[in-house]
């Protein structure tokens, strides 16, 4: 077990240092944020006086909807670097070496997990700069920084079993484009689920974005519905444990085709 | 430094005679039909440098992978450091260091990072990692780089970072998947130069694959020619070219009007043959070269034909490829049908 832990921290150092390495990264990571927040409060900025929104802030609003947006649309690239890494060679030689395997699968997504935190915080601090309340206080963000990271994982480790499957950048490119905008607009990302026709509000219910953003709203609120937060966090948890299991049984199948 | 490792190899060798690599029948089949591996066998005495040679896609690729544990053969059994490579993966990854065809450095980190976390991985601690570090990349020529990412680096500097990694275990057996392939002659000779100073020096078990006729001759004591995922033969590479039973003596003779008197005289030199007089030029084959000149030149002496100069060449192993593949190894090399075949599926 203790092999595992240290594994794994070697591991996810390496991939943090080429991460911190990489200045444009990171700047991109913090601007990216910036502009959904004030782009769509200003935008959306009079939605919250259409009847039955439900809220009188929007930017209150939105804050939860571009912190599962961002972490969305950081971690669905992470099987980009699987496929560079085997690309390399990178990957058959750590399998050369005594390494723990999951250790490899585990630094990936803790990685992302690190990453995502970092990044939702940051979007909470932005969006209190820019006069956010958060009447949930600290457990309501909690919970928000926590569901933003299970959705990290769900799609980090889906993106990674695109990358072992396909072998081939243009397939994450291609299924990363198809997914990002659908998946935002059909949760309550940006727009109440009052406002929406029926049948969205139906797909959005099955949107793995909408359970995180759902969950996290209602912590956040004044008065928590923690059951409602509990059902759709455990979907969300158990949803990130089903995907891991899939890249986990990608990444052996990779190791027997080598 | 050929002579370095000949001489040392047996003495190593007759101290202990245990093998440091046994494949035998070894047979793997990628989808879509590429039979890489064919029932390829070979053994490898311990302290040996050990080629395998042979074109591009004979299969020395995936025998290396399966001996180094990251793929498996479909059947067949395979030990290496006496331990069986499918039960105890995990044991034979401590007593191996692997480079491979690529590179595997992680190019976004210092070629100090890379050694470091490979050694980490090994079971390194401390200031024994710190000084296994130093003390490799001292010796690749790399102190100065090491605190500069992997990306700035040239193929050379990646081939040498490659084989500190592969080295900071203190291992086994390593094994070297075409060391110098892609590399200039400058960093290849210097390449051959470590390699041969590994071999003395640290009594460990080299396997090397090589498509290069001249690298397997200059550096490994015994190697096996591969061809279509089979072992064709196996010898040291004196051994093989002997077989083809004759080296070539050339003779340049002072005038070209002594043709029949010397032909005469080299019909009743024993073990000689095949003699030819072009001109001036005169060739002919003899078991051992070396051996025959003297009697040759007597002979001639005797016939009063004068030689202005001799030479005896041994033949080269492209000789003795096509001896047994029934091709010339450069254009099975160039007809090798990449990359399907080549390194399995890329």
């Amino acid at each position: 077990m203790t092999t595992i832990v240290a594994h794994t921290t070697w591991m996810t150092g390496r991939q943090l240092r080429a991460v911190a390495r990489q200045p444009a990264y990171l700047v991109i990571m913090l601007i990216q944020p910036v502009i959904w927040l004030f782009l769509f409060g200003s935008l959306f900025r009079k939605v919250v006086e259409l009847p039955g929104f439900g809220t009188a802030s929007y930017l209150d609003y939105l804050v939860p909807g571009v912190v599962i947006m961002s972490a969305l649309s950081a971690s669905m690239w992470s099987g980009m670097t699987v496929l560079e890494e085997i690309d390399r060679g990178i990957m058959d030689r750590f399998l050369v070496l005594p390494l723990h395997r999951s250790a490899i699968i585990n630094a990936s997504a803790v990685m992302q997990s690190l990453i995502i935190a970092v990044q939702s915080i940051i979007i909470v601090l932005l969006g209190w700069v820019g006069g956010a309340h958060y009447p949930g206080g600290i457990a309501g963000l909690v919970v928000l920084i926590v569901t933003s990271v299970l959705v990290a994982i769900v799609f980090s480790a889906f993106s990674n079993t695109v990358g072992m499957l396909a072998r081939q950048r243009e397939t994450i490119i291609g299924i990363n484009s198809f997914l990002l905008l659908p998946l935002t607009f059909l949760s309550t990302a940006f727009m109440a689920a009052t406002l929406m026709p029926h049948w969205m509000r139906v797909v959005a219910n099955c949107n793995p974005l909408n359970w995180a953003l759902e969950a996290g709203r209602s912590a956040m609120s004044a008065n928590p519905d923690w059951a409602r937060v509990a059902v759709q966090g455990g979907g969300l948890a158990v949803l990130a444990i089903a995907v891991t299991a899939l890249s986990v049984l990608m990444f052996r199948a990779y190791q027997k085709s080598v | 430094m050929t002579t370095e490792i000949a001489a040392s190899a047996p003495a190593r060798a007759a101290a202990g005679a245990a093998l440091a690599i046994e494949a035998h029948d070894l047979v793997k089949t990628y989808p879509k039909e590429v039979r890489a591996l064919d029932g390829l066998s070979f053994a490898v005495p311990a302290g040996t440098v050990f080629a395998l040679l042979g074109p591009n896609g004979a299969g020395k690729s995936t025998a290396v992978k399966i001996l180094t544990t990251l793929a498996q053969a479909d059947s067949g059994t395979a030990r290496v450091a006496g331990l069986d490579v499918r039960a105890k993966p995990a044991r034979v990854r401590h007593l191996i260091g692997v480079v491979a065809q690529l590179s595997g450095a992680d190019p976004a980190a210092t070629g100090r990072e890379n050694v470091m976390l490979s050694g980490r991985i090994q079971g390194l601690r401390g200031r024994d990692l710190a000084r296994r570090t130093d003390e490799l990349l001292g010796r690749f020529g790399l102190a100065d780089a090491a605190g500069r990412r992997v990306r700035a680096y040239s193929g050379g500097m990646r081939r040498r970072l490659d084989a500190a990694m592969g080295l900071v275990n203190r291992p086994e057996v390593l094994f070297l998947d075409e060391p110098t392939a892609g590399l200039d002659p400058e960093s290849r000779s210097a390449m051959w130069e470590e390699i041969g100073r590994l071999a003395a020096a640290e009594g460990l078990t080299i396997l090397l694959t090589t498509h290069y006729l001249e690298e397997a001759d200059h550096l490994a004591s015994r190697l096996a020619i591969v061809d279509r995922g089979r072992v064709v033969v196996t010898g040291t590479p004196d051994e093989l070219k002997g077989e083809l039973r004759g080296d070539a003596v050339h003779l340049e003779l002072a005038s070209d009007t002594a043709r029949d008197h010397a032909l005469a005289a080299l019909a009743r030199v024993p073990g000689v043959r095949e003699t030819r007089v072009e001109g001036t030029s005169l060739s002919t084959r003899a078991d051992e070269g070396a051996t025959a000149l003297p009697a040759v030149l007597a002979a001639l002496e005797g016939a009063g034909v004068t030689v202005r100069a001799a030479t005896v060449a041994r033949p080269s192993l492209d000789d003795v490829y096509l001896r047994y593949s029934g091709r010339r190894f450069t254009e099975a090399d160039q007809s090798a049908i990449t990359p399907a075949t080549s390194g399995g599926p890329k």
